[in-house]
């Protein structure tokens, strides 16, 4: 797939100049690369590494560490059953069954139509309403074989559409602060003294 | 003794509550609320002192670190190097300890006040930039620390020149993808400079000394940070007077499993007993079903497991440390009688192997076998040298550190907890504990799992 487009490059910017340094941005780089496509593509990292200051074997070895970051297409919906302790005491391997033959995949499949792959996760920090699951990192809690279905229902007939959005966008709201309102972000080489304010005295 | 719909999981009662007073609100999480409810006066109490005055007054009041380790904050803060400019503060929001969700509850129901906390602290240990760092899986959270940073920076609370005073500081929003590990504060820094998130090898043993792009950094838990506010606000005396000298202030902690009322709860430190949480009822109001309770994890996933036996301690490291545990991030797993021991303390191990970024053999390689090991004998398949075997590949990874099974007069309490390890993180050793706590505590459900092999004699030469 592509390189970053134009307005991801403004984007990408923007996120660049919070850092120090550069290579700080890589991980959310590589969200903006796969909310742009649905998934990481060998270009995007190529881009990525141009614009961090990183080869792009770098950018992949940063990138293949973590979980979320996907290097072929998924699912329009990513599917993460919790499998962990507090799910698991609370039926989670007999969701996980459910959901495989529900969707006719095995875990990590995805369905035919393309539009659900399965995962199953690792605690999701939701522990008190097991079994949980989340979908593109929406929750959804104390699911049952029946609100799995009904969870699936309504994904394919896209009545969740306004909730959650497809597979790589996972916050959709960004940081942003106007110029004269941000110090600005200094390589650390280029600091000797400790902050103007931290003089002994009271800022106010 | 009330839940909020738009806070699933927290439940309030007639408790004092300092992190999670805004919980009420469905509004909670936005800038005007906020303001409406004392939001941002420990920020303005704070910088009408001196920072040094700001560090005695969190000193004063031993503010433990919420995280898992229980370093207290303040004391933290004094460990970066004389004349060492510029430190950071980063800020751990990658909440993932098996069982633990009182983070993401703070990022999403009370975004500003952990944003007045970051503020605070930067302050008073003169941190030039702060970065919040919130788990990749977490969008919610991700979302409403956004929108209340770009509030509090048009509203002049973040940015330059904050609240008209002369501290300026930066807060940035920076976001994982997924790494259990990542925790470590070590592996953190090493995350947030682009890199795998691998932990550090030690020493240092504290980012204060060597941090961020090599500088000294503090790293804080959200939740660590949410208590500043009101501490500014209402000093270290009134903070102190709740629970005890030596674990003040409340905590919030998540009972998860097979109890009634599964919550995440603020408690008072040090005096709250693991029984008044599991049966009182303000908490969890006993087992479900009124069954027999057979054992629960009593500090998230790592931490070694504990029986009936142990239902009376307080919430206090001085205490539950000794008795061979920890408290680790505030995360209790409640197992009833009819739990399959074995089963659980594979799920445990699972998620460690799972999770090991491999940087170290006996983690990479021991986490792995503990995993295949337990899951054969749970499969019906395993033999009982497979018994021996998961305490002998589990001593490679934390040696000594665990008295052996076998000499079960030792008993759990003999347990000394940190571990001796031989890897660079807990990662390791978590993955040992549950696997060590089933079989010490329940080995016979294992032996009634496993298949008498006839060991064949060795003899020392060929011929």
């Amino acid at each position: 797939m592509a390189r970053l487009t134009e307005e991801n490059v403004r984007v990408a910017r923007e996120i660049i100049a919070r850092y120090p340094r550069s290579r700080s941005a890589t991980i959310p780089l590589l969200h903006l690369a796969q909310q742009q496509d649905g998934y990481v593509s060998n270009d995007a990292m190529v881009h990525i590494g141009e614009l961090v200051g990183a080869t792009s074997a770098e950018v992949f070895g940063t990138a293949s560490f973590y979980e979320m970051f996907k290097f072929e297409p998924v699912g329009k919906y990513l599917v993460n059953i919790c499998g962990t302790m507090s799910c698991a005491l609370l039926g989670a391997d007999e969701l996980i069954h459910h959901a495989e033959h529900a969707l006719d995949v095995k875990l990590g499949g995805t369905t035919d139509d393309g539009l659900i792959t399965l995962e199953r996760a690792e605690c999701q920090a939701a522990c008190t309403e097991a079994p949980c699951l989340q979908v593109n990192y929406r929750y959804r809690f104390r699911v049952t074989n029946e609100s799995f279905d009904q969870l699936v229902d309504d994904l394919r007939a896209g009545r969740l559409d306004g909730e959650i959005p497809p597979h790589g966008t996972v916050a959709r709201v960004r940081q942003r602060a106007a110029a004269d309102r941000v110090v600005g972000a200094v390589a650390p080489e280029d600091v000797s003294d400790g902050p103007s304010w931290f003089d002994g005295k009271a800022a106010l | 003794m009330t839940s909020y719909p738009h806070a699933p999981g927290f439940i309030t009662g007639d408790r004092p509550q300092i992190v999670t007073s805004r919980f009420q609100y469905d509004d909670s999480f936005f800038l005007e609320r906020y303001l409406a409810t004392g939001g941002y006066q420990g920020l303005k109490k704070a910088l009408g002192r001196t920072p040094s005055d700001v560090h005695d007054e969190v000193k004063n009041a031993t503010v433990l670190g919420r995280g898992g380790a229980g370093f207290p904050a303040g004391t933290k803060w004094g460990l970066t190097p004389q004349g060492k400019w510029p430190r950071y503060l980063v800020v751990n929001g990658d909440e993932s300890e098996p069982g633990t969700y009182k983070d993401r509850l703070l990022m999403e129901r009370d975004p500003h006040q952990l944003i007045e906390g970051c503020l605070i602290a930067c302050y008073a240990a003169g941190l030039s930039q702060c970065f919040l760092y919130i788990r990749g899986e977490m969008a919610v959270a991700q979302e409403r620390v956004a929108t209340a940073l770009n509030e509090a920076y048009a509203a002049g609370y973040v940015g330059k020149n904050i609240m008209g005073s002369r501290f300026s500081v930066d807060i940035v929003l920076h976001w994982g993808a997924g790494a259990y590990v990542v925790g470590e504060e070590t592996a953190l820094i090493e995350s947030l400079e682009g890199n795998r998130g691998m932990p550090r090898l030690k020493p240092p043993y504290f980012p204060a000394a060597i941090g961020l792009y090599g500088q000294p950094t503090i790293v804080n838990n959200v939740e660590t940070l949410a208590n500043l506010p009101w501490l500014l606000v209402n000093g270290a005396e009134a903070y102190t007077a709740i629970g005890t000298k030596t674990s003040p202030g409340t905590r919030m902690v998540a009972v998860s499993g097979h109890v009634k009322r599964p919550g995440v709860y603020e408690i008072i430190n040090g005096t709250t007993t693991f029984r008044d949480l599991l049966y009182g009822d303000d908490f969890c109001q006993g087992i479900r079903n009124d069954n027999q309770l057979k054992a629960f994890v009593p500090g998230g996933g790592s931490a070694p497991w504990f029986t009936p036996e142990q239902l009376d301690l307080p919430f206090e490291a001085s205490q539950v440390g000794p008795a061979g545990s920890m408290l680790g991030s505030g995360a209790v797993m409640v197992m009833d009688h009819t739990t399959d021991i074995p089963r659980a303390a594979l799920t445990l191990t699972r998620f460690y192997a799972h999770e090991s970024c491999g940087k170290c053999t006996p983690c990479r390689e021991g986490g792995t076998w503990l995993e295949r090991i337990l899951s054969r004998i749970v499969d019906g398949k395993g033999t009982d040298a497979d018994l021996d075997q998961l305490l002998e590949v589990g001593e490679s990874i934390c040696p000594g550190a665990f008295p052996h099974a076998s000499s079960t007069e030792l008993g759990l309490s003999a347990v000394p907890f940190p571990y001796r390890m031989n890897t660079i993180c807990f990662v390791g050793p978590s993955a040992y504990a549950p696997v060590h706590s089933a079989l010490t505590l329940f080995r016979s459900e294992f032996e009634a799992r496993v298949t008498k092999r006839t060991r064949i004699p060795v003899s020392g030469s060929v011929s």
